[in-house]
């Protein structure tokens, strides 16, 4: 067991430190949350940067245009970036952490040469077209049909709490082209574009007030044969790759986030008086000391996929169901800290704090996570 | 980096569970228990010999020169087989305690509570209190843990254990880990053979449920504990036992929960992990004192990693500040 990191790895670290030092002060201002074509010039615009420095796709392999870094390097990238308060994926989140390494690794030659590089550029923007308003949990049930009329698929249906759908260039979209067959063996993964004849988006607000995700209509959508990844009807295997992305290390950045908010906590604590409380001061200590386990978890879990060949194992399941709940917790710890000062939207740790609430719901409820480290980790029965 | 176990932490590990499997199986155990036996002198020079406590002793002084990272393994061991007696106390007397590291003597430590006046595990058995002068007299407490006997001790006692407590914290977190991944083995072994409405109650997912919290509490807490091991450092330990003491206690809850009435019985071991984790919870370090430390830490922690930018915590807090 050793956590120490190797003269490369430190060189690495040091490197990149020095460009996000220098980069950084150049960025624009951040687009306000409501300004859709702002955020999605904005995040694409660092993307770019990173790009032209050599940092997109850091841990893509190399022969999908990435850097084949090592998964410690990935994670010391997500470390610094946030560290140094970077902007994260923002709306390239499915493009880098779903799309992009499903198409990399079950994807032709061809269409990696078509989505992969345009993903790592900045240039085109992807989003999920996973649930519908019949099959969250329960995706495998889902309904949009697409049936083959010459080399198209001819797409009718529904998908809900589309991310980013207003932005997107792309969709990665699952659907149905056997209805006859038992139902996780009837799915297909389509590159969907968002702006093909058919497809209407209607935004969808949040608690929060937002229009973070929303809803996709699809209307005799053409696709073409060809924008299928994976064989015909085998969409459900490729959907587990893409979920296995999706759960590896999607919060990595958040739980040094996560730290340093509850050290600015702990400073107004002091300063409002509520650190006198025992109560709350040890409510505080722990949360410092569970997320900085989060994080040897993350470095256990990443040594463990570095050891395996970078594929990233169901501990992500573990980290998921941990985590999400202690980010609820730390926001409500934070609003007895705060009072009546928690009610205020002007500030932006409460948007934080009703955005953690889907923590245990998107990419997998905790509950579905529950199911999934009794039955694949720990072998249990399924039930009848 | 490689935070990941070595292989010749893989062979101590395994070597530790196959001579404890052998020695200290389950009859063992419970013959300890229907005895009240809880230091078998015979096993613990075995311990000894087998270098148990000279585990962190350099090689030169007899020992077998190892770190903590390899100790924490060995306790995960003796957390798991449930192994009764002052482990952690008679290891950290290795090199100070003569025949502490050899298992001829029996070290207890002043290590729990102060509560309703000092208690002191293990004191009839004991050779020697660790950092005390004597061994000092006490009158027999009914123990929880019928395998922790205890003490309570009169009078003015010293035996200042302030050098060892982050040593003796991580070692008893360790202890409690393996306590608590016994329980998750436990549990889902049950929950896979008992059968109630015509199937496996595991397929019930009320119970599922139960077995999966079990294991994330586990597992968090098993990546602080060696993580706390490797470092070294006393806010990670601190953490490490407030997490290792969560999942031992609420693991063997959970776990009596899965077993059902069988559970409430003696006849079951889920009670001798529940009562041990709540002994260890005692020891060391507490949770209050550990979350009080940690917080220290989070105080002292260097804003200066903060994000000015990010600023909505901040703010406040110059709000506050203002009269
Ligand atoms: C902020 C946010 C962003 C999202 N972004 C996207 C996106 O970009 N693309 C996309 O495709 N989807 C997206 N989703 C959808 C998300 O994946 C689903 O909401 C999620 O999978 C749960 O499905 P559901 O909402 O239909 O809930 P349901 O499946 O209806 O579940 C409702 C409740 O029942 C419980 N439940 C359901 N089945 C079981 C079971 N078998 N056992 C125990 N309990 C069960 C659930 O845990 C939950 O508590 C997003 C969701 C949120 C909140």
């Amino acid at each position: 067991m050793d956590l120490t990191y190797t003269e490369e790895e430190r060189d690495f670290r040091a490197r990149l430190r020095t460009w996000l030092g220098k980069t950084l002060p150049e960025l624009p201002a951040k687009p306000s949350p409501d300004d859709w074509p702002g955020r999605r010039a904005y995040d694409l615009g660092w993307q770019r940067r990173l790009y032209d420095a050599g940092y997109a796709g850091l841990h893509w392999p190399v022969d999908a245009g990435g850097r084949g870094a090592t998964p410690t390097q990935h994670l010391i990238f997500l470390e610094e970036t946030e560290r140094a308060g970077a902007p994260y994926v923002g709306a390239n989140f499915v493009g880098l952490l779903h799309a992009g390494p499903t198409i990399a690794a079950e994807g032709t030659a061809g269409q990696r040469a078509r989505w992969l590089p345009p993903v790592l550029r900045g240039d085109e923007v992807w989003c999920q077209g996973f649930s519908e308003p019949d099959a969250g949990s329960d995706l495998a049930s889902l309904r949009t049909r697409a049936v083959r009329d010459g080399d198209d698929y001819v797409i009718t249906g529904s998908k809900i709490w589309t991310s980013h759908a207003e932005v997107a260039d792309w969709c990665e979209l699952l659907v149905r082209t056997d209805p006859a067959a038992a139902k996780h063996r009837g799915i297909s993964w389509l590159a969907m574009p968002m702006d093909a004849p058919g497809v209407t988006i209607r935004p969808l607000r949040t608690l929060a007030g937002s229009t973070e995700f929303a809803e996709v209509f699809l209307d005799e959508v053409r696709v073409p044969v060809a924008n299928r990844v994976g064989a015909e009807n085998d969409g459900w295997r490729v959907t587990m790759v893409t979920l296995s992305f999706e759960r590896g290390t999607a919060f990595v950045g958040e739980v040094v986030a996560c730290r340093r908010t509850l050290a600015e906590l702990a400073r107004t604590a002091r300063a409002n008086g509520r650190w006198d409380d025992p109560v709350l001061r040890r409510k505080l200590g722990r949360l410092y000391g569970e997320f900085g386990a989060l994080w040897r978890l993350t470095q256990w879990n990443v040594s463990e996929s570095e050891r395996s060949g970078g594929v990233p194992g169901t501990g992500g399941s573990v980290f998921k169901l941990a985590y999400s709940h202690a980010r609820q917790e730390l926001y409500d710890t934070a609003a007895e800290v705060l009072g009546a000062g928690s009610l205020s939207l002007d500030e932006e740790w409460v948007l934080d704090r009703l955005s953690s609430l889907s923590y245990t719901i998107a990419a997998g409820t905790s509950q579905i996570q529950r199911n999934i480290v009794a039955e694949r980790i720990l072998g249990l029965p399924k039930g009848r | 980096m490689d935070f990941q176990l070595t292989r010749d932490q893989r062979d101590l590990r395994a070597g530790v569970r196959d001579l404890l499997a052998g020695r200290f199986g389950r009859e063992a155990l419970r013959a300890a228990v229907d005895s009240g036996t809880a230091v078998d002198r015979g096993l613990w020079r075995e311990l000894g010999a087998a270098g148990f406590f000279a585990l962190r002793l350099p090689e030169a002084e007899g020992g077998v020169g190892l770190g903590l990272p390899e100790a924490v393994l060995v306790f995960e061991e003796a957390g798991r087989a449930l192994l009764p007696g002052p482990l952690v106390a008679t290891h950290l007397a290795a090199g100070v305690v003569p025949g502490a590291a050899a298992g001829t003597a029996v070290v207890t430590a002043l290590d729990l509570g102060e509560r309703g006046g000092p208690l002191v595990s293990y004191l009839a058995e004991a050779d020697a209190v660790l950092g005390a002068p004597l061994l000092p007299s006490g009158e027999p407490v009914r123990s929880a843990d019928p395998l922790t006997p205890l003490h309570r001790v009169a009078g003015d006692l010293r035996g200042d254990v302030s050098e060892h407590r982050d040593a003796g914290a991580l070692l008893t977190a360790a202890l409690q880990l393996g306590s608590a991944l016994r329980t998750v083995e436990l549990a889902v072994r049950y929950a896979g053979e008992r059968e109630q409405f015509g199937q496996p109650i595991g397929a019930f997912q009320a119970v599922k449920h139960l077995c999966a919290g079990m294991l994330v509490r586990a597992e968090v807490a098993r990546t602080a504990v060696y993580a706390a091991a490797v470092t070294a450092d006393p806010g990670e330990i601190a953490a490490a036992k407030l997490l290792a003491d969560g999942a031992a206690v609420r693991g063997a809850r959970d776990c009596l929960q899965v077993y059902g009435g069988m559970g409430f019985t003696w006849e079951a071991d889920v009670h001798l992990h529940l009562k041990r984790a709540w002994v260890r919870a005692e020891q060391w370090v507490t949770a209050a004192e550990a979350e009080e430390r940690l917080a220290a830490e989070l105080l002292a922690a260097d804003p200066a990693e903060a994000d000015p930018a990010a600023g909505g915590l901040s703010r406040i807090a110059a709000d506050a500040d203002a009269p």
